[in-house]
């Protein structure tokens, strides 16, 4: 499965790989494979994110298609949202969960049509996913297959997104609306999945596109073009992961994972209970009953210090209480922030609470979340 | 990137630049560039004693925390205040950001550490580069 074939050893690469280099991007690590963390800057990618427009090579994203008469079923009992709501067209943020109602992976469900079902999963989780999604829709009458290699998957995100897009597509962009899907030609690539997706928080588009190098290249580039009048940056993963804090979107490995459920995670708005029986239902209904041990909470640094990754969080009396999942500086919303898991005594709004930064405890607050909303806007 | 002749550098990334029985510190532009966008520099107060080799403070970009490893003893005469409000002059100018001055104990220690020369070897090979 050239040209990104999974390999056991050595680092995984995009169709992007050699352009990055050639930009001069800093390369990282991620999950096995070989990323972008930064072209130009964190702050300037972020904040071209936020006020015009940036685009993210996320070909590490890995797709399942579930096809088949069964897919719905299928669907339906391999995660947390009720996919029957969906319309051909229709996306949404759902989970895969295991019998013990905490995560596999977090997923953007898409309704491809009635007996298609395309799962965007994460980098990392790849083969994890993969075998468990095919382990458990077995008894039904559809087939898992793997697609994360056909496709590299570009993120052109912010405002200016869709001025940018519109330049290279003839598909109306105006109807689309958020977690909405189409097809259509983008540059000069016939029926390319057009998405109204993105984990920045900001309006932008997910487009896929076939997976060889030069296709690639050429679509990057032209990308980059199109935006040059809009200021477009190429963003890396690290301006990725500040634009996603900054929304509360979950990141795998620190909001949630396999010990860690539904509840605790505050994501029950995307979990529906009432659709019936699925993985993880069972043991999300006896965890409801017998109350959360500890929410997901955010927090802002009142006090000079920085609130980073695994940091201990303590109550004002002295007691350790929690951890950081991730904290960093907002570039955006110049405040340092953070995202923790306390027991739900400590979550309400306003309540001060101390983070170990380094020797030191250092003063923060609960705040409410998402730490940033875009601003509305008439289409 | 080319690195001053006349400092002198460690392999934790910070310069000295001795100037008579004092000198400045701060970290390379090799640093720097690794660090990314620098939003919050941690020093001693004036008075406090560093200790060659030992932490003195820390740096910090949107991404990492890095602790600051004195390159030679002496207690701290003055520290760059203008770092406080606008850390991001150490990305724009490493060699010209000086962070703190010391008052040397031991001039000697200085003469142990890397040359502009070794310490430009020393971050290609760290580097891959």
């Amino acid at each position: 499965m050239s040209p990104t074939a999974e390999v056991n050893t050595g680092l995984r690469k995009t169709a992007l790989n050699a352009v990055h280099r050639k930009m001069g991007a800093k390369m990282v690590d991620f999950g096995g494979w070989d990323m972008p963390v930064e072209y130009s800057g964190l702050i300037a990618e972020h904040m071209a994110v936020r006020t015009g427009v940036g685009v993210f090579d996320v070909s590490h994203m890995g797709d399942i298609l579930i096809r088949g008469p069964q897919s719905l079923p299928a669907v339906q009992h391999i995660s947390m949202n009720d996919a029957s709501k969906l319309q051909p067209g229709q996306a949404h943020y759902s989970a895969l969960l295991y019998p013990e109602g905490t995560f596999v992976d977090d997923v953007i469900v898409h309704k491809l049509g009635d007996n298609d079902y395309l799962l965007v999963i994460n980098a990392g989780t790849r083969e994890k996913d993969v075998n468990w999604v095919r382990q458990n829709v077995r008894e039904f009458r559809c087939h898992a297959d793997n697609l994360s290699d056909y496709y590299t998957q570009l993120a052109i995100q912010g405002p200016k997104a869709v001025d940018v897009l519109r330049k290279l597509t003839n598909v109306d962009l105006t109807p689309i609306k958020n977690y909405w899907f189409t097809y259509g030609t983008v540059c000069g690539l016939p029926n390319t999945m057009i998405a109204r997706t993105g984990y920045t928080g900001e309006d932008g588009f997910e487009i896929y596109i076939p997976s060889d190098e030069p296709t690639s290249e050429r679509v990057w580039y032209e990308v980059l073009g199109a935006g040059r009048e809009f200021g477009i940056l190429p963003c890396g993963l690290g301006a990725r992961n500040t634009l996603r804090l900054e929304s509360k979107m979950a990141l795998y490995g620190h909001e949630i994972s396999d010990t860690i459920n539904v509840w605790e995670a505050d994501l029950g708005r995307y979990c529906k209970m009432e659709k019936g029986n699925f993985i993880g239902r069972e043991a999300l209904e006896k965890a409801k009953t017998a109350g959360l041990k500890r929410i997901l909470v955010g927090l802002e640094m009142i006090e000079r210090g920085i609130g980073r990754d695994s940091y201990k969080v303590f109550s004002e009396a002295g007691g350790q209480i929690g951890e950081i999942t991730s904290g960093s500086p907002a570039p955006f919303l110049k405040k340092n922030i953070a995202l923790a898991y306390v027991p739900p005594e400590y979550s309400q709004i306003g309540t001060i609470v101390l983070v170990e930064v380094r020797s030191q405890k250092v003063k923060a607050q609960v705040v409410s979340t998402p730490f940033y909303k875009r601003p509305k806007k008439e289409k | 990137m080319a690195f001053p002749a006349d400092y002198r550098y460690t392999k934790e990334h910070e310069w000295i630049k001795v100037d008579g029985n004092q000198a400045t510190i701060g970290i390379t532009d090799y640093a720097q560039n690794s660090l990314g966008d620098i939003v919050f520099v941690e020093l001693p107060k004036v008075g406090e004693e560093l200790t060659a080799g030992k932490t003195f403070g820390s740096v910090e970009s949107v991404k990492a925390v890095s602790e600051l490893y004195a390159p030679a003893s002496g207690k701290v005469v003055a520290i760059n205040e203008s770092l406080a409000t606008a850390p991001e002059k150490i990305n724009s100018d490493a060699h010209g950001s000086w962070m703190l001055r010391i008052q040397l104990k031991d001039a000697g220690e200085v003469s142990k550490l890397l040359s502009s020369d070794d310490y430009d070897k020393y971050v290609k090979e760290e580097g891959g580069q």
